[in-house]
């Protein structure tokens, strides 16, 4: 019995594994800020908007930066080296990984994803509807915005920053705000701040296209329990899931590996770009 | 009926059509929203900056809102403490501050900037939103850190809520200033009142002071009688049509001709044609 | 406008007018004519139920007027007093937050005892609340276990300058007639022993001839180490105010060891090599004798004066044992010269009269005859200034090393030609910086030398002048004698006569003084070190923070065998070495009188009811004597070094005392006083205790007890002594000064007026003492001339020569007073390699001593949380510290951690940095050095040699 338990155990965690990595990683990489800022640590100083690696390296928000441009500001070349660290580092390889990842708001939105199906509050004709390309929308604003007041505009506003700078530094009455993420993706839209409205979640989408980790879908395998689409919170990109083997080339898939763990036919798999071509081929044949 | 018998094409390209004014609506609305709260959030004139911060908009424009500032504040090795409890100049304005949000500055009363010679907020700056060369001075020829160049703001004395002007013996600004006799210099003078006990009244000058906060830190009032403020907010400008004639260096920054704002209809002949003075 | 015509006027009042006014009010307020009714009555609406009342400022030795506002029992409100002559309303930061340092958050307000577990004492144990009751049990065993033991000599209290006049006075008396011990001794030993010392063997008599009116009259201010404008404030504003009355003709010379505020104001700023003080004043001399003999008051010096010199192998006050086994080889390396000092080069030419050559060893000869001394003539004082030209002086005494020396030299000029001037009227002021000087006698007598010499002295403009630090070292320490070797109005214990006088007065038998001096406040350490002191009381002050080489004392207190008791409002670090603490009623919580450095006795009324169970220090005192039998502490007493004291038992019967009755019924009670004092009034209450305009009846806790009903000693609740106590114990103090200059005026008048300088005589105050035109005395003693230095002390001395006095001769020098030669000497401590800087402590505006009251006030706290190590930039840089880096300053006795400052209010030259010690954390005085003037017995916290590195 102790046995079965200890195997049913270790297949749960099997089972989730890339969720506790990004657990993992998302904490320990807010806990290295908060250790930077009130015990001095070395590792990571500062916070997601522009920080210092082991003191040396400089790490910035290439959105951020984009928006103090349109503002019409010269920036420093730290930042602006910062800011080409990170987008080169999501945009060819890492892909969209910065929201699955790294980002504090995700924990929040989905656990507000995960009560919404826990508690039934989800169903089709509850739901508001809005497109997921307002987020290109709201970067067009946040652009347009910076250049009219001269201000990084989204920058003042993103939950994101006050959540991530309030555990660092504070939170003031910014609790407020993620409360609100947090309601709104639980009553209103399902994933409706990660996966509709976040404009740099849609700046990453947008340069993360290229990136070379990326998710792998077999067709052959797959027995079309579609358990990958619903579990996706991004599901738009799995549209060839039950159709043909295809790797997920769109930028807004977020990486975080939700599809691989719930696919029980290893249908679904993180693969690399350049293995791509001979896998579909086989697979295609298979079929 | 005419409705009715509209095309397909046609319907699907008023859908187009009405989604696209939708979009331009919300956008609208919620662009004028959210500027609007930009705006609002980034007015205040109030705030006092860390050393080298960029003039106003120039420094929000500039700052990212990382707080490595913040941190390298409160990671100094000379950061006081009060009662086992860091005492950390700078803070990152969260929402409530009623301060830009995101951005570092300091409440002088609370905890002032000691202004450290290292300035660590500036060295730890990655945008330039803190500029090293506003807090800089040659030294033998290279330009090195000098707190002395800091303008985070200017100290302003309430004259009548300062005991000092009471004629108290108190001085703790002017002890307090780390450019004692510079910043804040002392002007004595006789007290008619008593007859025989001096005024000893602080003065601030504000091209030394550099807005550290220390002596509002320091005041003993209940409210402090003097107090740090932006020095856009504080100082006056007299303009550069006038110089100080015993001043020589001053011409260097001399008059640049203005083309002065012409008032609609001003001319000489409108008013010599305006009125008749023998109808009067 | 028309009121400020008027005061405008007044400002330009002559010189004659004034000294016309100042005479007149002087007159008028003593005999009670300026009553300050409209300023009592004068209430806003939003005062309305506040009662006004006047009262002393609790801080330091200025002695400011203030109002002091109640409601509802407790202080609500102060205000400077606009009557009060010494400060006319105005206050500094401190007095204006008077009102709020009875009211920190952790007032002591319960006894607390060190017990073990089960509740009994134990020196190992913590702090527990306990009963008056109890504390008082405890304490009396192991009074009586010591007393016993050791005798009169195994107890000792540490007394204060911070008592009012009759808690000093009940001590002194408690003591001295009543346990027979001369082991009191205050904290004013460390802040004023040097000038008493000085005032005695200059003028037979302590305190100052001038007052504070001088500063309006003076033309010339020379401060001697002394920051007026951090220490006293109000009187740094009238010097400011007189400076700005004549802008040309006044001028502020500051001589400093570092550069602070009041150098900052100076004409001529000096800044001097610690000790060298002893070389400058040698140099004006010099100046006056061999290049001006035409500006000595040749007049003044044959009629008045006479010359002296005295030994100088006299040590430097530490411990005669230098190999003492609890010190370490470190201190051993500087507490050997207090028995033989290898003379230097610069001390060689200093020394040159006594054919002294460098690396001569000198032996510390006359180390138990220090203050011994003895008249020279004139040609010997002019042969013994010789060698204190301005090359040599400059080049010994210049304390800047980035100064060009011809600067300094110029500096130096300009000051002695200002003291030289024709004409010219001079003040010179110092405080701690002279007083707290391994030669802080010499150096205090050197100043007056120079005014008696030029014949500037007890006139109006005229004179050296002594600032005291505390608010009552005057008045209680130095009037009320409450020092190991005095008694009341000057007397000492080692006089018969003067034991005799007391005797009588207090109505002990004959013989019940102890005729040898006592512990003095260092040597009670250094004898609780030692062990020969077990049982300890401190009284309003803060030894183990004040003392200097604190290890040893921190060391002593809580490893040996003995028993120490702290009466304290809030808890400092003496408490936390202590067995036991007793809580005080602070100054508004009790009826008290201050006496500053003017001579300007301040009485007060009890405004409040002290909070828990805190009790005023004199009940502390009163109390305690009714523990005690005659038959325990009259009996026979043999003294360590053979003397014995004899039994009274018999002589006491005869004066009908029966040996079961206690100290208390002999000393305090209301029959005792009925003896010493039958025709004053002391009943409670009577019409002094009325407020003069609500009529409201004062409180007075120690009288009638109060509305808390605090269970007393005897477990029963306090009821109060049924009698005027503070008024009883005024009276009888009063009775000491009568009729020989230090009389005082009777109680009741101190609550009609602001303040009266002593000797009142005929109700009128005495501005300037020794000068017949204002000093009754000086009339009385002087027979027709212009002045007399009337002091009685130390009046009948040897002859002699620079080397010695003659055997067998001895003069009289009644109504003289001496010119004091003294040489430079350096000091036993000095930088070196090792200990490359020189180290200075003292005091900051915002903080009073050892900070248990400033530090609790919140603003006085952020204005000045923390005591900073002031220290030069290039020191800093060399160092590799910056602002605000924390550095250990250590010397060979101990370190401490400290904040370096380069930039600010104290900007120390190159090799010297200053610390406050204000700041328990910053704990400096177990770095210093307790080295003392042999003379005066005070300790020299000016100078040690630490090194300082980053921590």
């Amino acid at each position: 019995m102790s046995k079965e338990e200890k195997k049913g155990f270790l297949h749960y965690l099997y089972k989730h594994r890339f969720l506790m990595g990004r657990r993992l990683t998302q904490v320990s990489i807010m806990l290295l800020y908060i250790g930077g800022n009130i015990y001095g640590w070395n590792i990571l100083k500062g916070n997601l908007s522009s920080s210092k690696l082991f003191d040396v390296i400089p790490l910035a928000d290439p959105f951020a930066v984009l928006q103090m441009f349109f503002a019409g500001a010269i920036v420093a070349v730290d930042a602006l080296i910062g800011a080409g660290i990170i987008l080169l580092f999501y945009a060819l390889i890492g892909g969209r990984a910065f929201c699955s990842w790294v980002c504090p708001m995700n924990m929040i939105t989905d656990f507000a994803n995960w009560l919404r199906v826990k508690t039934n509050i989800h169903r089709e004709e509850w739901q508001l509807r809005i497109t997921r390309k307002t987020r290109y929308l709201a970067i067009a604003m946040a652009l347009t915005l910076s250049l009219i007041l001269g201000m990084p505009a989204f920058e003042f506003v993103s939950p994101i920053s006050i959540l991530h700078r309030g555990l660092i530094f504070g939170m003031g009455l910014g609790w407020t705000m993620v409360l609100a993420i947090f309601l709104f993706d639980l009553f209103v839209i399902k994933n409706g701040w990660c996966g509709h409205v976040c404009p740099l979640g849609g700046f990453y989408s947008l340069v993360s296209k290229p990136s070379l980790i990326r998710v792998d879908y077999d067709y052959g395998k797959c027995t079309e329990c579609m358990e990958c689409v619903k579990i996706c919170p991004e599901s738009q990109v799995l549209h060839m899931v039950g159709k043909h083997s295809s790797l997920v080339s769109s930028g807004e898939c977020i990486n975080c590996g939700r599809c691989v763990e719930v696919c029980n036919d290893d249908a679904i798999y993180f693969s690399l770009r350049f293995l791509e071509k001979s896998k579909e081929a086989v697979s295609h044949e298979g079929k | 009926m005419s409705k009715g018998r509209k095309p397909p094409v046609n319907e699907s390209r008023r859908k187009f059509l009405v989604r696209s004014m939708q979009a331009v609506g919300i956008s609208i609305l919620g662009g004028v929203v959210w500027g609007a709260f930009v705006k609002e959030n980034t007015y205040d004139p109030l705030a006092i900056r860390p050393p080298g911060a960029l003039p106003g908009d120039d420094f929000l424009k500039k700052c990212i809102k990382c707080g490595l500032c913040v941190e390298a504040c409160a990671n100094r090795p000379t950061v006081p403490y009060k009662n086992g409890k860091k005492m950390i100049t700078l803070r990152l304005a969260s929402p409530g501050d009623n301060k830009p949000l995101g951005t570092p500055y300091f409440i002088p009363r609370d905890v002032p900037c000691y202004m450290c010679e290292d300035i660590p907020c500036v060295v730890a700056c990655p945008t330039g939103a803190l500029e090293p060369d506003l807090v800089s001075s040659l030294v033998d020829g290279k330009k090195s850190l000098d707190i002395n160049k800091a303008r985070m703001g200017v100290a302003v004395i309430d004259h009548k809520n300062c005991i000092a002007f009471w004629g108290l013996q108190c001085d703790a600004c002017y002890r307090a200033c780390p450019l004692l006799d510079e910043a804040i210099y002392i002007v004595p003078s006789r007290n008619p009142r008593t007859g025989k006990h001096a005024f000893m009244v602080p003065q601030v000058d504000p091209d030394h002071c550099t807005g550290c906060g220390l002596c509002e830190h320091a005041c003993v009032t209940e409210k402090a009688a003097i107090f740090v403020l932006p020095r856009e907010v504080a100082l006056g400008k007299a303009g550069k049509h006038y110089l100080k004639g015993w001043e020589e260096h001053q011409e260097i920054n001399g008059y640049e001709p203005q083309e002065e704002k012409k008032e609609k209809g001003k001319s000489p002949e409108s008013y010599l044609n305006s009125e008749d003075l023998l109808n009067e | 406008m028309a009121k400020v015509s008027q005061e405008e006027r007044s400002l330009n009042l002559s010189r004659r007018d004034f000294l016309k006014s100042a005479a007149a009010v002087s007159a008028a307020t003593a005999v009670g004519m300026s009553v300050p009714k409209e300023a009592l009555a004068k209430a806003s609406e939003a005062e309305t139920g506040w009662r006004w009342d006047k009262a002393a400022c609790r801080f330091c030795g200025t002695g400011c007027g203030v109002l002091v506002a109640t409601k509802d029992d407790r202080v609500v409100a102060v205000k400077g007093d606009p009557k009060a002559p010494v400060n006319r309303g105005l206050n500094c930061i401190k007095g204006y937050f008077l009102a709020k340092i009875m009211y920190g958050e952790d007032r002591l307000t319960k006894p607390l005892l060190r017990v073990n577990e089960k509740g009994e004492f134990d020196k190992k144990g913590k702090f527990k609340p306990v009963s008056w009751q109890k504390a008082y049990e405890i304490m009396v065993k192991k009074f009586k276990e010591a007393y016993n033991e050791l005798g009169p000599e195994g107890v000792a209290i540490f007394s204060s300058g911070q008592y009012t006049i009759m808690e000093g006075y009940a001590a002194a008396k408690l003591m001295k007639a009543g346990f027979r011990s001369n082991n009191i001794d205050p904290n004013a030993r460390h802040c004023m022993a040097s000038a008493v010392a000085a005032f005695i063997q200059t003028f037979g008599i302590d305190e100052p001839a001038g007052c504070y009116d001088d500063i309006e009259l003076t033309d010339t201010f020379v401060l001697w180490g002394s920051n007026m404008a951090e220490m006293h404030p109000v009187l740094w504003a009238r010097v400011i105010d007189r400076k700005l009355s004549n802008p040309d003709k006044v001028k502020l010379v500051v001589l400093s060891t570092f550069t602070h505020r009041s150098v900052d104001l100076a004409d001529i700023p000096i800044i001097f090599k610690p000790n060298t003080d002893l070389a400058i004043q040698n140099y004006i001399l010099h100046e006056i004798v061999y290049n001006h003999p035409e500006a000595i008051d040749w007049d003044f010096v044959k009629n008045y004066c006479t010359f002296a010199t005295g030994y100088v192998d006299i040590g430097y006050g530490m411990r005669g044992n230098p190999e003492h086994p609890k010190y370490t080889e470190k201190e051993k390396q500087t507490m050997r010269k207090e028995v033989v000092k290898t003379i230097s080069e610069d001390e060689a030419v200093a020394l040159k009269y006594l054919n002294l050559k460098p690396g001569d060893k000198l032996k510390m000869k006359h180390r138990k005859q220090a203050g011994k001394h003895w008249v020279i003539s004139f040609e010997e004082f002019k042969k013994a200034l010789e060698p204190y030209t301005l090359d040599y002086v400059a080049r010994v005494a210049k304390g800047d090393p980035d100064e060009p020396l011809e600067e300094f030299k110029k500096k130096l000029k300009a000051l002695a030609d200002l003291y030289i001037e024709k004409g010219r009227e001079v003040v010179s002021f110092w405080t701690m910086g002279f007083n707290q000087h391994t030669r802080g006698t010499w150096v205090n007598e050197q100043n007056y030398a120079i005014h008696l010499l030029l014949g500037k002295h007890a006139q109006p403009g005229n004179g050296a002048f002594s600032l005291t630090g505390q608010p009552s070292a005057c008045g209680t320490a130095r009037e009320v004698g409450t020092f190991a070797h005095r008694l009341p109005a000057d007397m000492v214990v080692f006089n018969p006569k003067h034991r005799e006088i007391s005797e009588k007065i207090w109505r002990v038998p004959k013989g019940t003084i102890n005729p040898k001096v006592g512990a003095n406040i260092v040597q009670i350490m250094r004898d609780l070190e030692d062990g020969k002191i077990k049982w300890a009381w401190v009284n309003v002050c803060n030894p183990w923070q004040d003392t200097a080489n604190a290890n040893h004392w921190i060391k002593a207190a809580r490893e040996m065998d003995n028993f120490i008791v702290v009466s304290d409002s809030y808890p400092g670090i003496s408490a936390k070495v202590a067995d036991l603490i007793l809580p005080a009623a602070m100054i508004y919580e009790k009826w008290g009188a201050y006496g500053n450095s003017e001579r300007r006795t301040q009485h007060w009324k009890q405004q409040v009811t002290p909070p828990g169970e805190a009790m005023p220090d004199e009940w502390h005192l009163i109390e305690f004597s009714k523990f005690f039998k005659l038959k325990e502490v009259w009996k026979e007493w043999k003294l360590s070094d053979g003397t014995v004291l004899p039994n009274v038992l018999e002589e006491a019967k005869k004066m009908g005392y029966d040996p079961e009755m206690t100290l208390y019924d002999v000393l305090f009670s209301e029959e005792a006083f009925k003896k010493t004092i039958p025709n004053v009034d002391i009943s409670w209450p009577q019409p002094v205790a009325y407020h003069p305009i609500t009529k409201e009846k004062h409180l007075n806790t120690s009288a009638e007890g109060d509305k808390r009903g605090v269970k007393g000693v005897d477990g029963k609740e306090w009821k109060g002594y049924g009698f005027f106590i503070q008024k009883a114990l005024w009276e009888e103090y009063r009775l000491f000064g009568l009729g020989h200059g230090h009389d005082l005026a009777d109680f009741d008048t101190y609550h009609k007026v602001r303040g009266l300088r002593w000797p009142v005589v005929d109700g009128k105050e005495t501005l300037w003492r020794f000068n017949a035109k204002y000093d009754p005395y000086a009339r009385k003693y002087g027979k027709g001339k212009d002045f007399a230095f009337y002091g009685p002390a130390l009046k009948k001395i040897p002859e002699g020569d620079l080397y010695g006095p003659k055997k067998g001769t001895k003069v009289d020098l009644t109504n003289r007073a001496k010119i004091f030669f003294r040489p430079y000497m350096e000091p036993p401590e000095m930088p070196d390699k090792e200990y490359p800087f020189w180290l200075a402590t003292g005091r900051v505006l915002e903080h009073w001593h050892s900070g248990t009251m400033t530090m609790r006030v919140p603003e006085l706290y952020r204005a000045m949380p923390q005591a900073f190590c002031y220290m030069h930039p290039e020191d800093a840089k060399k160092l590799g510290v910056k602002d605000n880096d924390l550095v250990w300053v250590e010397s060979r006795r101990g370190k401490i951690k400290a904040r370096v400052k380069t930039r600010g209010r104290n900007r120390p030259p190159r090799g010297l940095v200053f610390v406050p010690w204000f700041d328990e954390r910053v704990y400096i005085n177990k770095v210093t050095l307790d080295q003392r003037c042999p003379i005066s017995k005070q300790t020299d916290y000016k100078k040690c040699a630490v090194k300082i590195y980053p921590a």
